[in-house]
């Protein structure tokens, strides 16, 4: 008869945080797993724009890296509040990309130095003049394989 | 004398030390972005050479102004009918004889372009343009070469573009000699000869 009623005191069993470690280590490995450290530190504002033509850049030693945009709040004063290139992690001049782009293939190996594509990470509020500056010192150095970088998403969110 | 069990490790803060570290990598962690429009500059320009000889009609002009407005052959034009525009200039098909077009399915109005390999789209943006706007133009051109590319794609080989080159893309490293990888190859090397992207990034213009 009282089989069901054992736990007549009302008070609720304290529930088993047993398996509460292994849910975090769970996420902890998930986010081990998916973080890329960031090798350059961003002194300008970079949010890319959105895109749905995308592909899938080249491998990361194929890459190079050139962001434009304007410098964030702790280097306006020195570089000023236009837009402005930066090259590895620091700001650099436009006529810099030259020397910068064919330092960077010549330390590649040999066999992938024709494969170099240079990912253009420009910030969505910038004007396209630097870009076009940038664009004609890429062709100068011969490095013609493009990309722009974007987030995947709707593109006339960014016109709206 | 009975030897005693080990006593049992108290594995309570386990969980303090695992959210610690989880809390350093979310705060470390930025997913990075690897995606984008990839494009192709021409190479530097050969002062001797005499410039190619490109026929009005073959010519789609793209201009963004200062004030990010589009100019679609000097009639401006809303961001959103442009991919529409460039299919049906891209698709034309209005040459004849050795310039005709079998595969193309539109207007033939002989006032635009003769074949997809002769259309050339030049996109034209002011330095006072923005960027965002910049992306989204482009965006929508190379969305006219991908529709025509499926279409084309879908009729010779029930296959779409995109799912051909996404499936080229990822096939694997180490059975990259496979006929099946070769015929894929000649594929999607077919669908765009007969859609070439031919979308020029003109040079810069003076600002003013």
């Amino acid at each position: 008869m009282s089989k069901f009623k054992k736990n007549k005191s009302g008070d609720l069993p304290a529930i088993s945080t047993a398996s509460l470690p292994d849910i975090v280590f769970m996420l902890l490995f998930f986010f081990m797993v998916a973080t890329v450290m960031r090798d350059d530190e961003m002194k300008i504002d970079n949010n890319l724009p959105s895109a749905n033509q995308v592909e899938k850049l080249e491998d990361k030693n194929k890459l190079v890296n050139i962001y434009i945009g304007k410098p964030s709040a702790a280097y306006q004063q020195q570089f000023g509040s236009s837009d402005v290139v930066q090259l590895g992690d620091k700001i650099a001049s436009v006529k810099e990309v030259f020397n910068y782009v064919n330092t960077k293939r010549s330390d590649m190996p040999e066999d992938i130095q024709n494969e170099m594509m240079v990912s253009l990470k420009v910030d969505e509020d910038s004007k396209v003049g630097v870009l076009t500056d940038v664009k004609q010192e890429l062709r100068k150095a011969n490095a013609l394989k493009i990309s722009y970088t974007t987030k995947q998403g709707d593109p006339m969110r960014n016109v709206r | 004398m009975a030897r005693r069990g080990a006593p049992e490790v108290n594995a309570g803060s386990m969980a303090d030390i695992a959210f610690l570290l989880l809390i350093f990598f979310l705060v470390t962690t930025t997913i990075e972005i690897d995606s984008g429009i990839s494009s192709k500059l021409p190479p530097e320009m050969d002062e001797e050479q005499p410039p190619v000889d490109i026929k009005e009609k073959n010519l789609f002009q793209v201009l963004v102004s200062k004030d990010n407005q589009l100019l679609v052959e000097e009639k401006p034009m809303e961001i959103k009918d442009l991919t529409e525009a460039a299919v049906a200039f891209i698709d034309n098909g209005g040459g004849l004889d050795k310039n005709a077009c079998a595969y193309c399915q539109g207007a033939k109005d002989p006032e635009s372009s003769d074949k997809p390999q002769k259309a050339i789209i030049s996109l034209v943006n002011d330095r006072q343009a923005s960027y965002r706007y910049y992306v989204t133009v482009t965006n929508e051109l190379v969305r006219a070469y991908t529709i025509l590319r499926n279409r084309e794609s879908m009729r010779k080989f029930n296959e779409t573009y995109e799912d051909m080159y996404l499936r080229f893309k990822e096939w694997p490293a180490d059975d990259q000699d496979s006929p099946e990888y070769e015929e894929l190859e000649d594929r999607i090397k077919e669908i765009r000869e007969l859609y070439p992207r031919n979308l020029s990034e003109a040079e810069p213009q003076k600002a003013g």
